[in-house]
């Protein structure tokens, strides 16, 4: 069983009186433990997708199944509950809390919103700590890392909780293309090692390679898929 | 709730200058809150001590329409045996009861032989007085301030008087007064000492012997216009009203309504009316600080709120639920609020303590007042809980802001 799948998705925005579409019907699965991109030029819809999996964003029509959940009649609540249950995600920006520790970043799922108890979140924060090679440096804030290691952080913030999906969106755009390439051949590792299912956008063709499934969007259409 | 209050407290020290002057702008109305209430408690206990110990009493007890009429003081409304005897009785064993005191309290014409005045006079029980009102020694300014207030043949007499009559203690002066049936009676009396004037009704009046002036009135029977009761605790004067008045309810008049009215010592002097303005004007400082709190801290939540909306996109993506992070403001506004009421009561407590170490005084009318301020556990409390709960209310729309936001738009914003 896939364990994304989209029928017919529509998303689209008002700008003023005027309706935007961003998605404009488009269907695909993907499978457990798939690394996948979203490729295309800026405003093809990546982001959005991305947001629509994720359940941050509302569909304007179609259907989508993630992980079996009908997402599209969430609540607020239940949407949040359903992404800190099951889901990691992974900024361009990083987006780590800038008062707290690589370690305590890479804790904060598991503490305030799966509350985990104190052992067994000392066990898989340094476990995690060690998958993505910042062992040694958790105690630093995020204003003491480099881009390389905050987007280290950021990948093991994702998978601490030991969700089954990831999404990254852009997660290489503000590396420098040897850092870029250390960050996806870990999160392929990562998904080698916990079997997470990783799913990014990316506009950059040499990072897009290394993707094992690539969708290939333009105006908010899928226009290929490899391998088809 | 640890956790969520831990990263709260590293979010307020995120920002450290804006944390303490919001903290230092609680502080401040705290400590201006607090030491105004000590002092202005101890400006009152000073007032209220001195009024009630020299001369009012705590309590007082008249035969029913007297002190509406107190400024003629009649003769006629005066209390007979069998009240003064059930009065005497309900007030010995009324356990919160010090002492108290019978008092004729009468007009009188004063001469000294070459002029004449009016002067308003209570016959008194000399140890009976000294109990009730121990404070009224205090008041002589000339005279010795030893032994019996008054013996039998002796007045004491108001500054007033003796500056106007140009008398002075060891002077014989002449009483003149009319009795009940309004005959006249005149007697000689030695001028025992000169007493200091206070404000509100009675401070200006004279002091004689109860037998004097039972004499002077030609009174056959045992009489008397007023009781003077002091309590064990002046705190306890309600209740103990309550209970006096409970016990001397069955004293009727003709009427069938009791016999006798307690009043307690605000309802007797126009103090009571600062006092009242006191407490007005601390009602109106805490209203100020309440908006020192609700401004300041709501101020720094909508900074905060608005500098982290990427953040808290970002927690909000990541599965935090929005109860969390509502709490995770509150927690900043609680802190904050906590923090400025700590440091704005310990640095109170510390004044407090130096002001009695060092007490200022002050003239106050023609007395020293001397501060020496107390700062009530219930005020502490009272204040912190105030503040505490306001910096909390003040979050609550900042922090209701943060947990509605949607993910999606906060990630988006720059």
């Amino acid at each position: 069983m896939s364990l994304v799948v989209a029928e017919g998705l529509k998303k689209s925005y008002w700008a003023g009186e005027v309706d935007v579409p961003a998605i404009r019907g488009v269907d695909f699965a993907i499978e457990a433990g798939a690394f996948v991109a979203f490729v295309g030029p800026s405003g093809s819809g990546k982001t959005t997708l991305l947001n629509l999996v994720g359940c941050l964003d509302h569909l304007s029509a179609g259907r989508l199944t993630v992980l079996g959940v009908e997402v599209a009649g969430l609540s607020r609540k239940a949407a949040a509950a359903f992404r800190g249950e099951n889901l990691g995600f992974v900024f361009q920006d990083f987006n780590l809390v800038p008062v707290l520790s690589a370690y305590e970043n890479i804790e904060y799922p598991l503490l305030m919103v799966r509350a985990w108890p104190a052992e067994k979140r000392r066990e898989r924060v340094n476990k995690l700590l060690a998958a993505v090679g910042m062992a040694d440096q958790g105690h630093k804030r995020p204003d003491q890392l480099s881009g390389g290691q905050k987007q280290r952080v950021a990948v093991a913030r994702a998978l601490v909780s030991e969700p089954k999906l990831v999404l990254a969106d852009e997660p290489t755009a503000n590396l420098d293309h040897d850092t870029a390439y250390r960050i996806l051949g870990l999160m392929k590792s990562m998904r080698d090692e916990f079997g997470t299912t990783f799913v990014f956008s990316t506009h950059d063709p040499k990072i897009m390679a290394e993707a094992e499934v690539t969708f290939l969007l333009e105006d908010g259409r899928l226009i290929e898929q490899r391998p088809s | 709730m640890n956790a969520t209050l831990r990263l709260s407290l590293r979010n307020l020290l995120r920002y450290k200058r804006r944390t303490l002057l919001t903290a230092l702008l609680i502080t401040i109305g705290v400590v201006a809150m607090l030491l105004f209430v000590a002092a202005a408690g101890s400006f009152k206990g000073v007032m209220v001590g001195q009024i009630t110990d020299s001369m009012l009493g705590h309590l007082q007890i008249h035969r029913r329409g007297y002190t509406a009429s107190v400024d003629n003081l009649p003769l006629n409304l005066s209390m007979q045996a069998r009240a003064l005897d059930k009065a005497g009785e309900v007030l010995k064993a009324e356990p919160a009861v010090a002492a108290y005191s019978l008092r004729i309290k009468f007009g009188a014409m004063f001469s000294n032989y070459a002029e004449t005045t009016s002067i308003r006079l209570n016959g008194i029980d000399p140890a009976a007085e000294d109990a009730a009102a121990p404070g009224l020694r205090s008041r002589i300014l000339d005279g010795n301030k030893t032994g019996p207030l008054v013996a039998p043949g002796q007045i004491m007499i108001p500054e007033l008087i003796a500056k106007g009559m140009k008398v002075k203690v060891g002077d014989t002066v002449v009483l003149i007064a009319t009795n009940q049936d309004g005959s006249v009676n005149g007697k000689n009396f030695t001028i025992r000492g000169i007493l200091e004037p206070v404000a509100g009704p009675g401070g200006r009046d004279g002091y004689l012997d109860l037998a004097d002036a039972r004499d002077l009135l030609r009174m056959e029977k045992e009489q008397a216009m007023e009781i003077a009761v002091r309590l064990k605790d002046l705190g306890q004067v309600e209740a103990v009203k309550t209970r006096l008045e409970a016990a001397l309810a069955g004293l009727t008049n003709k009427e069938g309504k009791p016999a006798l009215e307690i009043h307690t010592w605000d309802q007797l002097t126009p103090f009571a009316s600062i006092v009242r303005m006191l407490d007005m004007m601390t009602l109106f400082i805490r209203i100020m600080l309440v908006a020192i709190v609700l401004v300041s801290v709501m101020n720094v939540m909508l900074m905060a709120v608005y500098e982290r909306i990427r953040e808290i996109g970002t927690l909000a993506a990541i599965g935090t639920p929005p109860n969390r992070i509502l709490a995770l403001f509150l927690g900043e506004g609680l802190l904050l609020g906590l923090a400025g009421a700590a440091l704005g009561v310990a640095i109170s407590l510390a004044a407090v303590a130096v002001l009695n170490l060092h007490p200022i005084s002050f003239p106050f009318s023609r007395q020293i007042v001397t501060l020496m301020p107390v700062l009530p556990l219930k005020e502490i409390v009272l204040v912190t809980g105030m503040v505490v709960g306001m910096a909390v209310l003040a979050s609550l729309q900042p922090a209701w802001r943060a947990s509605r936001m949607d993910p999606i738009v906060a990630l988006r914003h720059v």
